[in-house]
């Protein structure tokens, strides 16, 4: 089977506007999150937010490009014009038919919705721009970077919540480990940070007031965020050819669904992902050195997430080390696995484990070493990202070092 | 309709079941009432008695709104209802 490597990586999140502000800001412990500025925040219970500040449309995108880009389209195009840059990969001939695109969201265009509705719903106008649907609907991103880069093969739009972006990058994996395509730009994005996209997750009654404590005995629910995470993934063999830089090979996937529950997590479920993630790239457990954990700081993930840990690696599980970069840029919903990415990129590459911030206590459901608070440096070849979403469907990818 | 029978209305709604065999000592697991139908009955109480219940699904036990048992919830909801008024 061919391998698959990552030669270039961008972001947009709270936390940076760029792939080393992202990791500097990981390194250094810092939060992202902080009160929300959008319109009506007055009128919500819930009033943080991992937000992504000082972005000015205008300064990246022109007129016509703003009228048609949603801001999770705008963040993916972002993001992936500093990952293309960083992998000096052109999109030409038969490479542009066999390469393609495939990116994770949840809400998709949330903020042009909601825009929209308040136009005809509460200003009770008739009419709307003509652009609403080609700005909304969830593949926007997907395809607008196709059409900026050229990539004419595969191209579609992966939903499953909170986990989308894994399962899009884990079928771009699997599609250029195949043999189906050679390059794809995959990750994800997010912009749920809006009245009603913020309103909506209120209602649930899961999110934290303060503060993402993953982990923590005095966690109180989870914390949006918004942003995007987008990878060139490359067939091996043609990225060494070329001299790419390459950041990290992806050697593993799995998926697995709960068949449980709409919103409570299974240990079951999560465990048969993370096993099946080992076995597809051919691992030994005592071969994996950190994990990046789904960890939402709900009270429910992080002890499901923490047995389920402890049930694939056994004695392993304690030297391990497992953290949750949430507490740091917020959930980013369908684009969170890919930021979360990028802490596994700067493990491996870097010798550097981001911490879980705002650690106060330990919490004996989730004793694992959990990186409290301060990043560590650590020699590690392997990791895992995990990612388990509502309605039960969980993605987890296996990296390797570079070599 | 008092507080008492709206509030054990919307429960036994909930579970599936006559008022008349929703009694106060019972607990929602009782009633077989799970997490997402503690939310929604909740909200039908919030959007019955134009309320807001302060209660958060990471930390039941540390919400000021008591939800121990049937009994609770309607003490509960009385109190809000009486500083709403």
């Amino acid at each position: 089977m061919r391998r698959v490597v990552i030669t270039g990586a961008g972001t947009i999140n709270a936390l940076g506007h760029d792939v080393p502000t992202t990791l500097e800001a990981m390194r250094e412990g810092r939060c992202g999150i902080g009160p929300l500025d959008i319109r009506d925040v007055d009128r919500l219970a819930v009033k943080i937010g991992g937000q992504v500040k000082g972005f000015d449309e205008t300064e990246h995108f022109n007129r016509q490009q703003i009228a048609l880009y949603d801001r999770f389209t705008q963040f993916t195009v972002l993001a992936a014009r500093q990952a293309m840059a960083q992998s000096g990969l052109e999109f030409r001939g038969a490479l542009a038919d066999r390469s393609g695109v495939v990116l994770g969201t949840s809400g998709g265009g949330l903020t042009t919705q909601d825009e929209n509705y308040r136009v005809v719903y509460e200003e009770g106008k008739n009419r709307v721009h003509p652009f609403i649907v080609p700005k909304l609907m969830n593949n926007a991103a997907a395809s607008h970077v196709s059409m900026e880069w050229n990539l004419r093969g595969p191209s579609f739009t992966v939903a499953t919540a909170c986990a989308s972006s894994n399962h899009a990058m884990g079928l771009a994996f699997q599609m250029i480990r195949s043999g189906m395509a050679d390059a794809m730009i995959t990750g994800g994005s997010e912009s749920m940070l809006v009245f009603g996209g913020v309103k909506a997750w209120e209602g649930l009654r899961v999110m934290s007031k303060d503060a993402c404590r993953p982990f923590c005995a005095t966690r109180n629910g989870m914390v949006q965020g918004e942003g995007a995470g987008v990878f060139v993934f490359e067939e091996y063999e043609a990225a060494r050819a070329r001299g790419a830089e390459i950041l990290a090979e992806v050697v593993g996937f799995a998926m697995s669904s709960d068949a449980s529950d709409i919103v409570m997590p299974s240990k079951q479920g999560a465990a048969r992902a993370i096993a099946g993630a080992l076995a597809d790239a051919r691992l030994d457990r005592g071969q994996v050195g950190y994990i990046n954990a789904h960890g939402t700081g709900t009270a429910a993930n992080d002890k499901t997430e923490c047995a389920a840990v402890a049930d694939v690696f056994g004695t392993h599980a304690d030297r391990l080390m497992i953290s949750s970069t949430k507490s740091m840029h917020g959930h980013l919903i369908g684009g969170t696995g890919a930021v979360e990415l990028l802490a596994c990129i700067m493990a491996l590459r870097d010798g550097v484990i981001a911490p879980t911030i705002n650690y106060e206590e330990p919490d004996p459901e989730c004793a694992l070493d959990v990186v409290p608070n301060e990043a560590r440096e650590a020699d590690v070849d392997v990791v895992l990202s995990n990612a388990f979403a509502f309605g039960g469907l969980n993605a987890v990818l296996a990296l390797r070092k570079a070599e | 309709m008092n507080v008492r029978e709206k509030v054990i209305e919307i429960i036994a709604e909930q579970a599936v079941l006559d008022p008349s065999d929703v009694k106060p000592e019972h607990t929602l697991e009782d009633l077989g009432i799970d997490s997402l139908g503690l939310v929604e009955s909740i909200f039908a109480i919030e959007e019955a008695f134009d309320i807001s219940v302060p209660f958060n699904a990471n930390a039941p036990e540390e919400s000021e709104f008591d939800i121990s048992s049937v009994e609770a919830i309607i003490c509960a909801v009385t109190g809000l209802v009486s500083q709403q008024a």
